[in-house]
């Protein structure tokens, strides 16, 4: 048989890579020899069988099943198709296959793909590997291999692990390391140990800590399971039936599964009942034809259960008394009673400062999120809440920065460089497009506020379909720079994502500049002069059409770079501008026209407001939009001037 | 306005008539989003249509016909769907239609469908609970996707907490509800399952990836399952990644992202999440280079193939071989000749045509790699498609059965037909 | 239209108002010409789905009117309409739907052993309608879709209430501008995001679908059903038209707008402002309901999208290029424009080749649209409409500098600078 197998090999490898020194497989290597044993359950792949396999490789003692289990993870090994012989492979140029021996890792030769099937380990298989690799990996010399045994028991630990890791502590070098082989002892102490004392111990050392793990490790222990009896047992915690917690229905089906009351009739049996029992056009005595109201039906069921045709209907009152006749309880079941308890107390104790800090970090999302508003927001601050200018464009302008962003990237690979360059490119793209659109289309429309809504709408319509017939309709990818990657984990509920903080930060240099520019610069002045009295600015000096088309062009170029942050943490499509309008809008609006700090509170209200609905009713996001919108309807129309209403001189411009 | 007055003078045909015995050339009614939102998905099958009826017309077309596609373009308005629809078959009068991709667009054309005795082949992954006697379905319903991948999730990783993720939408919104379901009869308790719906286009993820973290609490693995559709899933992906979530952590199987869909992510940090599919690129057969190749030659070589394309190609050579069978292109004939039809997947193994207007497809498990392409990880044997899900009580004694019972909504307790015509 | 405070009084109403003879005139022309030419009626060189596309046109018409009115005439520029336009669709199509289906279950249970109870009929509606959307049991909207009248009773009330409720929070607070267009739009977008909820109980983004099939006239085939519908919508642009006619004849017209030119003044000459804005706001949206409720059941399905604050806009757009503050120019621009939209999206104009780049029109219309929208306002206030004035030989008197408002007597650029 082996001979034969030898002769498969040789010739697939001679006739595949003629060319390629073939070297001779060792077929009867133990390494090969037990992965044959267990071969069917390889190539099955499956995580309900494998266990057997890995667990062999992993008690073998070979040399070779360290490799083995890890190149198998890596989804390096193949086997002939014919054969079943296991190979290691990885591709070799022109779409062909360099093979290696299983045994010691030898190259056999190169040769076509065909003949040969890869394994593909699922994730949860790789899991099993992981665990399997632990033993081999916890003293390994390389810190960074132990650090993946480490991984490898927080995933999926098993009772094997506590031992193992009890030895690995004392040896350890690297104090990182060392605190987390601790920790994670006293993790495993708390699911796997015996000693119910030990376990104790264990459970208080973790008072208070937030981690999601050892939530994981204590909430087990405090299940309990329900169940019902005549008289209450020792040790039970009684239940009270018709509360939150234990609904009449469930209750009864308990009863009804433990066999302690008959099930209630429901309108399905009812019905089947009446018609297995129906006979030449009526059913205990009655037509038919006039049993089509529930009480004719329910009516007609007692006659046939009179007639002990069928079971006794279990009414209403039935049920309560059956319910008042027993104690409903629940009994521990993951740990004993001692360890129970001290896992509950840990908990609640956990429980309250987890509350605390989900609310810190609904905070920091709706601050996220407000940030997000005001960033988009700020460019029509000027626009509309300076000169009052409609500008249903707004969102297109966001859009044309995050494109922007998108065209550099094109161009400059470096995604670093790409955000420095996109950033002042965005401002001038959008600048230059705001100049053009207030010369063009808004100076002649001063007057009437109405028509530079609907003109500017135009523009919008046309915009959004340029970028489609530029762009396409598919989201187009703007990738933020490395080091924004990853989020700023202060526990493990209070996190946020850097590219958050970023565009937090940004929001905060827009303030900046804006106050600077309006409070410290001369065209700042002139601009405040121009949208409180045009004519008596001009008259001093100032050119108001100079002026007009500078501040819309900045208000634009800040929508530009807005939409280049936008871009990094959601996505860069043609209709992304809509998302933002009417928020933006509805921001300005509520903060107070003409007023900044009117626009920061707006955004932090806006976004407050969307987060606190989206907590009150998690399932449905939708619902939270839906909601603010009409909240915010509502503020305008009792403090329609907005949260900070401009009062004196400048409320009359 | 002009050529619709005259398409109608020259087509004085009474609605509900459709003509038999091929007059050449043989139309195909193409009806695809050309533009509007629907378009980046909808102009790719219109391709697909195009390059399937040409391939076709060089083997020598149909019956000794010429193939005809007459395309039209329903610009993602549901409505307008319908009248598309209608002009296709009075007065285009095309003997066939491809068309559609979501479920409301379906909906919406049903009704004309029906009326005017139309067939319409529908390729696209759906909800199910929906049988009309004038359309093939040949996408995945839920049992051809959902269930499987549910199986996966609790067989192979040993998920046992579910947070099931989707657009507010009617494919979301009934998968979903079939899923909770299934689980639940799988002994996962009610409040293991965490559900979620967010508008198109979401943005804000961060506050329901928390959430999903936070799920593990309590000691049991995570898994997601998402009906994320479209853009919104750009957000999602990139907020998974910024918060550091493994695929060995908290799994996520997708199924309404594909090869397309990737394109618009940077993959590096989603390797080993997945989606499930009847169809992927990477499948390693003879019949999927070849169609790789074609389609490639044709649109560029950036371009990628996906799985409602799969199932145009499975449901239009079908089609031809059904008329091919018929001798005729007349409606009733070529539906009674689908049933059995048996074409071979682009991914191993054939396809067959049931009476329930469902195709016996395999499912297969891809996770996201690096380079945007999905590895295979899983393939099942053909799993029969389900007009009517066995996981929901009110549908689970229905059966919808074509030949034999003449009968779409077929109530198996009763043993009634509930309706014949579609209820839309 | 003639400027009303110019003319005596006493004449009867359609003898000081030609157009709307010369209106009424051409739409039963129309309609009794498309009768005679469809494939229901008449010798069928009109087919059905294009007899479909002129009887939903002259509903748009209907809500284009509404629109002319409470913005050209009124001056109260609503980006809300085609919500109430949305709502009276949803209100007709739940009925359709239910009456429907109903049909249908009543059918499937007639054939069970037992006669089936009210909780059985209604429990099978419920889940043929809802099955799709993963429920089962109706939601209290619906407690009233059993019932035609009171359906038709919601088409008018249920769009009038929103507006009047929207309507009378905002103009009390004083909310006027561009303020009340972006309240407007906001109201609507709100509409649609509860409408898109599957929690709203009217099947989310799927809607309500079908609706061309009316309950119990399964047997009468859609060419007659569509010109049917054709009638009715006509009759309903045609009774709309003139009752807004009448509506801004006399002194109530010259109120309205007065209240369009100078808010400020008309308050001072003691009016009260308010109560004319709400009346005009609530009529609109009551009339907008009902041009939606002809619509769908042309259309066949309605869902959330069909709000969303875009269709409001270009609802605007099409008033603007008809010509604002005329009504036969809203109708002008209704049908012109969404006509000239079908054309083009549906790939029936030629695409232009210009050698480098061919345009396509279904790509390019949107942009052209977009950009001849702010050519109006910029150059043409009085839209289309305002054709008929060189034609009519009637000049506005000579003041100075372009003209503000779309009406002769609207206020001057000069005018208003203060």
């Amino acid at each position: 048989m082996l001979c034969f197998v030898r002769h498969v090999i040789l010739c697939s490898v001679l006739c595949f890579s003629a060319a390629v020194p073939a070297v001779a497989q060792d077929i009867g290597a133990p390494i090969q020899t037990l992965l044959q044993t267990h071969g069917e359950v390889i190539k099955q792949s499956s995580r309900r069988t494998i266990g057997p396999a890995i667990d062999a490789l992993a008690a073998s003692g070979l040399d070779d099943a360290k490799t083995v289990l890890e190149r198998w993870q890596n989804k390096e090994m193949w086997f002939e198709a014919e054969t079943g012989v296991f190979v290691f492979a990885a591709a070799a140029e022109g779409g062909m296959l360099r093979l290696f021996d299983v045994a010691g890792g030898v190259e056999i030769g190169v040769t076509e793909k065909r003949p040969y099937k890869q394994l593909k380990p699922n994730s949860g298989i790789r899991g099993l590997i992981s665990a399997a690799l632990v033993q081999f990996q916890l003293n390994d010399p390389d810190p960074s291999e132990r650090a993946k045994a480490l991984t490898a028991i927080e995933r999926d630990a098993d009772a094997s692990h506590l031992a193992a890791l009890r030895g690995a502590i004392d040896g350890e070098t690297v104090p990182e390391l060392k605190a987390k082989k601790q920790r994670l002892e006293r993790l495993l102490t708390i699911r796997f140990s015996d000693d119910d004392a030990d376990r104790i111990t264990a459970i208080q050392s973790f008072a208070g800590d937030l981690g999601v793990d050892v939530r994981a490790a204590l909430n087990p222990l405090v299940a309990t399971r329900l169940d019902v009896a005549d008289t209450l047992p020792e040790n039970a915690m009684p239940v009270e039936v018709g509360t939150e917690d234990l609904s009449r229905a469930r209750a009864y089906a308990l009863l009804v599964d433990k066999e302690l009351a008959a099930a209630q009739t429901d309108p399905a049996t009812l019905r089947d009942t009446l018609i297995a029992n129906i006979d030449a056009g009526t059913v205990a005595g009655v037509q038919v034809a006039s049993l089509d109201t529930d009480d004719a039906r329910m009516a007609a069921y007692a006659a046939l259960a009179a007639q002990g045709l069928a079971a006794p209907l279990v009414t209403e009152a039935d049920v309560t008394a059956a319910l008042e006749a027993f104690q409903f309880f629940e009994v521990f079941t993951g740990a004993p009673v001692s360890v129970a308890q001290a896992a509950q107390r840990a908990l609640s104790d956990i429980e309250t400062r987890v509350a605390l800090n989900q609310t810190a970090d609904l905070a920091l999302d709706a601050l996220s999120l407000a940030s997000i508003y005001f960033l988009a927001a700020i460019g029509l601050a000027i626009t509309f809440g300076v000169m009052g200018v409609i500008n249903m464009a707004h969102g297109e302008f966001i859009m044309m920065g995050a494109y922007t962003g998108y065209v550099v990237q094109l161009f400059v690979p470096d995604y670093t460089l790409s955000i420095l360059l996109a950033i002042p490119l965005a401002f001038a793209v959008t600048f230059s497009a705001g100049v053009a659109m207030e010369r063009l289309v808004i100076r002649w429309l001063y007057h009437r506020p109405l028509e530079t809504l609907l003109a500017t709408f135009g523009v919008s319509i046309a915009l959004q379909q340029l970028a489609k017939n530029i762009f396409g309709t598919q989201a187009r990818p703007l990738t933020a720079p490395g080091w924004l990657d990853g989020s700023l984990i202060i526990n493990d509920i209070v996190s946020i994502s850097y590219i958050r903080i970023a565009i937090f930060v940004l929001a905060l240099l827009f303030l900046a500049l804006f106050l600077f520019v309006m409070k410290r610069t001369r065209l700042g002045l002139e601009v405040r002069a121009v949208t409180q009295n045009p004519r008596m600015a001009a008259s001093m000096g100032i050119n108001p059409d100079r002026i007009n088309m500078l501040t819309f062009g900045f208000g634009s170029g800040i929508a530009g770079i807005a939409g280049v942050a936008i871009g990094l943490y959601a996505k860069v499509t043609s209709e992304m501008g809509t998302d933002y309008i009417v928020q933006s809008f509805m921001t300005v609006v509520v903060g107070g026209v003409g007023n900044i700090w009117g626009t920061l509170l707006g955004a932090t209200l806006v976004g407050t407001l969307q987060k606190g609905i989206e907590w009150m009713n998690p399932s449905n996001t939708l619902a939270a939009q839906t909601y603010m919108i009409l909240f915010i309807i509502l503020f305008i129309q009792f403090r329609p001037r907005g949260i900070i209403a401009l009062k004196g001189r400048a409320a009359e411009a | 306005m002009s050529r619709k007055l005259l398409g109608a003078t020259t087509a004085l045909v009474l609605a509900g008539t459709v003509p038999a015995l091929a007059d050449c050339p043989v139309k195909v009614g193409v009806l695809h989003s050309l533009s509007g939102t629907m378009a980046i998905s909808e102009t790719t099958l219109k391709d697909t249509m195009e390059m399937l009826i040409e391939q076709q017309n060089e083997k020598g077309g149909v019956l000794g016909c010429e193939l005809e596609a007459v395309v039209v373009d329903p610009a993602s308005d549901w409505p307008l769907f319908a009248e598309k629809a209608r002009e296709l078959l009075t007065v285009h009068e095309v003997d066939v239609i491809f068309g559609n991709w979501t479920s409301v667009s379906r909906k919406s054309v049903l009704p004309v469908i029906e009326e005017l005795n139309g067939l319409l082949f529908y390729p696209v992954q759906y909800e199910g609970e929906e049988s009309s006697k004038n359309v093939f379905y040949t996408g995945a319903a839920p049992n051809q996707q959902a269930i499987p991948a549910t199986d996966y999730f609790l067989e192979e990783l040993g998920v046992e907490k579910f947070a099931l993720l989707g657009t507010d939408y009617v494919y979301p919104r009934t998968t979903n509800n079939i899923l909770e379901s299934y689980l639940q009869q799988k002994g996962i308790p009610a409040e293991d399952i965490f559900v979620n719906y967010t508008p198109f286009g979401h943005s804000d993820w961060s506050k329901i990836v928390s959430d999903v973290v936070a799920l593990g609490a309590d000691g049991k693995k995570v898994g997601v399952i998402s009906t994320i559709n479209g853009d919104a899933n750009v957000g999602f992906y990139k907020e998974l990644a910024a918060a550091g979530i493994s695929a060995d952590d908290i799994p996520v199987v997708a199924f309404s992202v594909g090869e397309e869909e990737l394109s618009g992510l940077d993959t590096s940090n989603l390797v080993g999440h997945l989606a499930a599919w009847n169809y992927f690129q990477s499948a390693d057969t003879d019949a999927n280079a070849a169609w790789i190749e074609a389609w490639k030659a044709r649109m560029g070589e950036d371009r990628v193939t996906n799985d409602p394309m799969e199932a145009h190609y499975i449901g239009f050579n079908m089609w031809v071989n059904a008329v091919t069978a018929a001798e005729t292109t007349d409606v009733d004939a070529v539906r009674s000749a689908m049933y059995g039809q048996e074409f071979p997947n682009l991914t191993g193994g054939t396809a067959v045509m049931l009476p329930n207007h469902h195709l016996a497809k395999p499912v297969l498990i891809g996770e996201i790699q690096e380079d945007g392409q999905f590895d295979i990880i899983s393939q099942t044997d053909e799993v029969p498609g389900d007009a009517w899900t066995d996981y929901l009580p009110e549908s689970a004694v229905l059966k919808s059965d074509w030949q034999e019972l003449g009968c779409g909504m077929y109530n198996t307790e009763t043993s009634s037909c509930v309706q014949i015509e579609s209820n839309y | 239209m003639a400027d009303i405070a110019l003319t005596p009084p006493r004449r009867p109403f359609v003898a000081r108002y030609p157009s709307v003879i010369i209106f009424i005139g051409l739409l039963a022309l129309f309609t009794i010409g498309v009768t005679v030419l469809s494939e229901g009626f008449g010798i069928g060189v009109i087919s059905t789905s294009f007899v479909k596309t002129l009887g939903k046109t002259l509903c748009l018409c209907l809500v284009a009117l509404a629109m002319d009115l409470v913005w050209g005439y009124c001056g109260i520029l609503s980006l809300g309409h085609m919500a109430f336009f949305g709502i009276g669709g949803y209100a007709i199509g739940m009925w359709l739907m239910y009456a429907r289906t109903e049909i249908i279950v009543r059918d499937s249970l007639a054939a069970a052993p037992l006669p089936p109870t009210p909780q059985e009929i209604s429990d099978g509606i419920a889940g043929q309608i809802f099955g799709v959307v993963g429920a089962s049991e109706f939601p209290p909207i619906w407690a009233v879709a059993h019932s035609l009248p009171l359906q038709l009773a919601a088409v008018v009330l249920v769009p009038g209430l929103i507006a009047l409720v929207f309507g009378w929070l905002a103009f009390r607070s004083r909310v006027t501008g561009v303020y009340l267009s972006i309240l407007t739009q906001a109201m609507t977008l709100a509409l649609a995001l509860y409408l898109f909820q599957n929690d709203s109980g009217l099947r989310g983004n799927n809607g309500l679908s079908g609706l061309q099939n009316l309950p119990g006239l399964g047997h009468v085939p859609q060419s007659t059903l569509s010109v049917i519908f054709l009638w009715a919508s006509a009759l309903a642009l045609g009774l709309g038209y003139l009752l807004c006619a009448w509506v801004v004849s006399g002194k109530f017209g010259s109120v309205i707008r007065a209240i369009r030119d100078d808010e400020a003044r008309v308050r001072f000459l003691g009016y009260s402002v308010e109560a004319y804005k709400l009346f005009i706001f609530t009529f609109t949206a009551i009339l907008a309901g009902i041009a939606g409720a002809l619509y769908y059941p042309q259309a066949g399905i309605i869902n959330p999208a069909e709000l969303a604050p875009i269709a409001s806009i270009y609802l605007a757009v099409w008033v603007a290029i008809g010509g604002r503050g005329r009504l036969y120019g809203a109708v002008i621009g209704a049908a012109f424009v969404s006509l000239l939209s079908t054309w083009f999206t549906g790939g029936q104009a030629p695409d232009i080749n210009l050698g480098v780049y061919t345009v396509q029109w279904v790509d390019w219309w949107t942009i052209l649209l977009g950009l001849s929208f702010v050519a109006v306002t910029l150059f043409a206030p009085r839209g289309i409409g305002g054709l008929f004035d060189l034609i009519s030989d009637r000049r506005s008197p000579d003041r100075h500098g372009a003209d503000l408002g779309p009406g002769t007597g609207a206020l001057q650029e000069k005018e208003a600078e203060k």
